[in-house]
């Protein structure tokens, strides 16, 4: 997410201001929070200024998304485009930084990519795999920690490391097939 | 029924027990978001979708896996009223959200209130974990189990490379947002907040000030939680919080003792104004309330005031606001009627524990 007041650095520091009822957040970057003053306890007299607008966080993705739309793309104009399973509309994903369904992921996937590189740390999941759905999954991922470990035993000579690694991988390779 | 009674029954089981480092860090917290294959994520959930995600939860929920992990109880947020909505809201165990647009939603609760499933909120689950103190780590494994027996009955959309695909693209991959809610008078009143929190934000984590009422951190608390959920494991996500969490409590003391020693009459001076306002006022509004009580919490960790139970600032927190005021008076109450009545819960509160103290 980047800060809503310079839109040029990542937003860091994000707090809720409720006044009268009404609820805005907002998403700083530390630079921006920094020049604002002591933001955490003078944030009332910091955002009465009328110096920038605050966004709602909805439309903060979408402009982000937006502004990842390089000229030079070849896909079809973002009024065309649709979730090829739900049918959501792109446009619709800009206003509400929601997605329809699970095959959004992949509809949207080139406009996605640049926008998870910002935000996230990397693009690929490191974390927990479902037990059950995810058994081939898990399988492949325990291949490629495998194959890089043999490759390190290889590299410091440990041979005999080396050897229970492959035949494990072999296994594996095998549970895959079946 | 007496207001101990109210407290017994209002609050959650969890929030009367301690937990370690809970003198700084009240309470811990992990909620994983889960969607159902081959469904609609909840934003164009169509009814006949909304109400199967529901059956297929409850079915869950009964499986031998999750009975293990104790006893469930799903309601539609329809068949609640919206006062009971409004306080399972104050009480952190379901979302704004769901309880304003509860025509799909639904809660399952467990007995003590420490996991807490919504259903059709965002994503179609989120899996919530609730502990005392500094136990982030304890939550994110309690949460990890909740998801492994939910599987055993429901199937997650998953991505091979992305993995958990949740509606909202800054959720997806493991899915889980970790939090610790933080008193921190220590480093507010010496200043050093800001500092720390500019730091905090440059590895990966956001701080959010908590109940900010337009002026302030109101109450000097902070929630600090993870920002990245993909490319980092879930462990990695806890260990990165943990480290950073207990880094700040070391601040805190150190502030904390720093105070003492440069100023204590100062400190003492506006910890007992603090009480002695909240002992006798008659009109509080939240705001105030907040900073006070923030105050008093201070006391009590520092031993400047004795006989007032340290659950106080937990407690109130949660009691003060509008929904729980108007459930324990049992009538409906306008702002300006909230004030008095919450004077009066405060003066009752601390009566409380001065009777404990000397029967
Ligand atoms: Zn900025
Ligand atoms: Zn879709
Ligand atoms: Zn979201």
């Amino acid at each position: 997410m980047l800060c809503q007041r310079c839109q040029q650095r990542p937003a860091t520091v994000h707090f809720t201001q409720v006044i009268g009822g009404d609820k805005t957040e907002y998403h700083l970057c530390d630079q921006c929070a920094q020049e604002k003053g002591d933001l955490l306890s003078k944030a009332a007299q910091a955002f009465s200024f009328n110096s920038w607008n605050p966004f709602q966080f909805n439309q903060l993705l979408s402009g982000l998304l937006n502004m990842e739309s390089s000229p030079g793309f070849a896909s079809p104009p973002l009024t065309q485009l649709r979730c090829d399973h739900c049918g959501l509309p792109y446009s619709q994903f800009t206003k509400t930084g929601r997605f329809g369904c699970a095959h959004c992921y992949d509809s949207f996937e080139a406009r996605l990519e640049p926008m998870l590189r910002r935000i996230q740390s990397n693009t690929t999941h490191t974390g927990k795999v479902p037990l059950r759905a995810g058994g081939q999954v898990k399988v492949k991922k325990e291949l490629q920690r495998l194959r890089r470990e043999l490759q390190q035993a290889v590299s410091l000579e440990q041979f005999e490391h080396a050897a229970r690694l492959r035949d494990e991988i072999r296994r594996l390779e095998q549970q895959l097939e079946d | 029924m007496s207001l101990g009674e109210f407290l017994q029954r209002a609050t959650s089981p969890w929030m009367r027990e301690g937990g370690p480092q809970d003198d700084i860090v009240l309470t811990s917290r992990v909620r994983i978001a889960r969607n159902l294959e081959g469904i609609p994520f909840p934003q164009l959930e169509t009814d006949s979708h909304a109400n199967q995600v529901i059956e297929r939860v409850a079915k869950a929920l009964n499986s031998p896996a999750v009975r293990k992990l104790g006893d469930f109880e799903l309601v539609r947020c329809s068949d609640l009223s919206a006062l009971d909505r409004a306080v399972l809201v104050e009480k952190h165990l379901i979302s704004r959200d769901l309880a304003e647009e509860a025509r799909h939603g639904a809660v399952a609760l467990r007995q003590d209130e420490v996991i807490s499933i919504m259903v059709n909120e965002e994503d179609h689950l989120r899996i919530q974990c609730i502990l005392p103190g500094m136990r982030v780590d304890e939550a994110w494994r309690l949460a990890n189990t909740v998801d492994d027996a939910l599987e055993s009955e429901l199937t997650w959309a998953f991505h091979e490379r992305l993995g958990y695909l949740t509606a909202c693209p800054t959720n997806v991959g493991t899915g889980i947002r970790a939090s610790v809610m933080m008193h921190l008078p220590g480093l507010v009143i010496s200043g050093q907040i800001n500092r720390l929190l500019s730091a905090v934000s440059q590895v990966g984590l956001t701080v959010r000030g908590l109940y900010g009422e337009g002026s302030e951190a109101a109450g000097n608390l902070f929630q600090v939680s993870n920002q990245v959920t993909l490319g980092e494991s879930e462990q990695e996500i806890i260990q990165n919080l943990t480290g950073v969490v207990l880094q700040l409590i070391d601040h805190e003391r150190a502030a904390r003792k720093a105070l003492l020693q440069a100023n204590r009459e100062a400190l003492e001076d506006r910890v007992c104004r603090s009480f002695g306002i909240l002992a006798y006022a008659r009109r509080m509004d939240s705001k105030e309330t907040l900073q006070r009580l923030s105050d008093v919490r201070l006391g009590i960790d520092l031993g400047i005031i004795k006989g007032v139970s340290s659950r106080i600032l937990q407690e109130l927190l949660v009691m003060t606001q509008p929904a729980f005021l108007q459930k324990y008076f049992g009538q409906e109450l306008s702002p300006g009627e909230r004030d008095v009545r919450r004077a009066a819960l405060i003066r009752e509160r601390l009566r409380l524990d001065d009777t404990e103290v000397h029967g």
